[in-house]
């Protein structure tokens, strides 16, 4: 298939104007400004199918069209490049090859919604990644694809990098908000959406980093041949998976939506780590979604395929583990996350989360009881649907999966206080 | 506090946003950046300059796990532990640290020269196992590679 997301990742100096400009870079923005009105953009990205790629999937053209069209309040948009989701690191690519994909991607947008300014949240750790993208933003400036009048169209676009601070939950979108504003980054619940009151109370737009670069080529090559790309009508266009775990060839590949899983790891990922360790079980969205046993691995990688299967694509990260996991060790770890990472604003999450590592620590120590594996079950589902953000459910999913999925081997654990693998 | 050159950068970062309180994450970054950490007196310099509370200033350095009130050692290891690097051996590597260094996660070695954390999923599971060592990550990280790195620092 042709590399669309990833076609400069490679090429020396990918990061620069000069080279993404070579590459037909900033066209798109070109056509949309000379060519397009900002209703016929949203359109088009909604004639393409395009889902949100930070994990929820939802619609993005619709998403675009909450924006109120009257220009009595500034509007905003933000780039979310909070990428912290385990096993995630997509976005990541495109940041640091290719940031001037993503800045194109932030003015074409903010333009078809009339947003004045794109902020970019960028994840604190990544430093690499924020001064790439701070070089970038100046040649922008410089050349007039950003700011005043862009290329003379009379389109107003500031571009401003927002450095988080370590804080997985800031990439939810109100709790990043929050945190943009300056204060914790502590989720709130919604309505009001943030195309109702984002930003300094002013309607915002929050798109993911690889879905923004969609929207280039959306705008250059039609709605409909994006629509064309992976499963129409509702998974399409190109995607990036982010591959990791016990396989040979771990990293990142661009496939059409909907790639096989066995296809991703065998072909792809080279195939186990090691031939003699099979295929245990596969994360395929990041640490937040049910797990799948080997069994039930003849799956594709969309939305709706995964989520036929009790799972999710979320931000497609896979996470590949073979018959030397242990799988109480494994979710432990997952949960320690959460714990670590729960804002602690609601209590089903804060405590929940704790409770869950705690119960899961002690049945890894060999020190669990036959209650616990039941209790596991209790305090997950007490703490799905019962938080302000998706936080809990990110954490109490796993958890429940691995325990009914994998009873026998947690079963094992209590019995004979030691791992089955 | 820090000078008129730092007040310069303040004065730029601040006009970037509608809202002075904004550049709250920005600024800490500076002074951070400035002196290796953050500090109640800069807080209270960040809260008067940005028109915010001590209080609110202090609530936000201590919800940011980046942030720091006290000096680190020169080299600032930050180990990925989180899932794909747990898969592919970051135990190990943690353990192997902690005995290279003779300390814990959390700690300083007595010559100021090495800090040691775990760290949740730095986004690098790829290229795992991998850690942060200052600014710059180190992956596809071994038991000798790490003892190269380390040694060869000066």
């Amino acid at each position: 298939m042709e590399r669309i997301l990833t076609r400069n990742v490679g090429k020396e100096g990918s990061h620069t104007l000069a080279v993404y400009e070579a590459s037909g870079g900033y066209q798109a923005l070109r056509k949309a400004l000379g060519a397009m009105t900002p209703e016929a953009v949203v359109e088009e990205v909604k004639r393409s199918g395009l889902r949100g790629r930070g994990g929820a999937g939802f619609p993005t053209g619709l998403k675009w069209s909450f924006m109120p069209k009257d220009a009595a309040r500034p509007k905003y948009l933000i780039c979310n490049a909070d990428e912290s989701e385990p096993g995630t690191f997509k976005d990541r690519v495109l940041i640091e090859k290719d940031p001037h994909l993503v800045l194109e991607g932030c003015l074409v947008s903010a333009f078809a919604m009339g947003a004045r300014a794109a902020f970019v949240y960028i994840r604190g750790e990544y430093v690499h990644g924020a001064r790439i993208l701070e070089r970038a933003i100046e040649e922008a400036y410089e050349k007039g694809y950003a700011g005043k009048n862009v290329l003379g169209s009379g389109f107003d676009c500031d571009l401003v990098l927002h450095v988080g601070a370590g804080a997985y939950i800031c990439g939810e979108e109100t709790s990043l908000m929050s945190s943009l504003e300056g204060n914790r980054g502590y989720p709130r619940l919604k309505p009001p959406f943030p195309a109702q009151a984002g930003l300094w109370g002013c309607p915002t737009t929050i798109n993911n980093v690889e879905t923004l670069a969609c929207v280039p080529f959306i705008v250059e090559r039609g709605g409909d041949w994006f629509l064309s790309i992976g499963k129409p009508p509702k998974n399409t266009g190109p995607k990036l998976y982010a591959l990791s775990g016990h396989v040979k060839r771990p990293g990142v590949y661009e496939a059409p939506m909907g790639l096989p899983l066995r296809e991703l790891i065998q072909n792809l990922g080279g195939g186990m780590l090691r031939d003699d360790r099979p295929l245990k079980a596969v994360i395929p969205g990041g640490s937040s979604v049910p797990v799948l046993t080997a069994d039930e691995c003849d799956v594709d990688l969309d939305f709706d395929s995964l989520a036929a299967k009790g799972s999710m694509l979320g931000s497609a990260a896979v996470i590949v583990m073979d018959s030397s996991t242990c799988m109480v060790r494994a979710i432990e770890r997952v949960a320690h996350f959460y714990a670590h990472e729960s804002c602690g604003q609601c209590t089903p999450c804060r405590e929940g989360c704790g409770w869950m590592e705690r119960v899961l620590a002690r049945i890894e120590r060999g020190e669990g009881r036959q209650e616990d594996l039941d209790l596991l079950l209790d305090v997950s589902s007490h703490i799905l649907g019962h938080t302000v953000c998706p936080l809990g459910d990110a954490a109490a999913m796993p958890v429940a999966s691995f325990v009914t999925k994998f009873r026998h081997e947690f079963q094992y654990h209590i019995d004979h206080k030691k791992c089955m693998v | 506090m820090f000078g008129p050159e730092f007040e310069r950068k303040v004065d730029r970062i601040v006009a970037r946003y509608p809202e002075p309180k904004a550049a709250l994450l920005p600024v800490l970054w500076l002074v951070q950046r400035t002196r290796g950490f953050v500090g109640l007196d800069a807080e209270a310099w960040v809260a008067e300059r940005l028109g915010v509370g001590a209080a609110h200033v202090h609530g936000v350095v201590s919800f940011y796990t980046m942030y720091r009130q006290k000096q680190l050692g020169r080299y600032h290891i930050q180990l990925c532990t989180t899932l794909s690097c747990m898969l592919r051996g970051s135990d190990d590597l943690a353990a192997h640290l902690e005995k290279k260094l003779g300390i814990r996660p959390g700690e300083t070695t007595p010559d100021g020269k090495f800090s040691l954390a775990k760290v949740e999923c730095l986004g690098s599971c790829g290229t795992a196992p991998m850690l942060q060592l200052n600014d710059d990550y180190h992956e596809n990280l071994t038991i000798d590679g790490l003892d190269r790195l380390l040694d060869g620092l000066p």
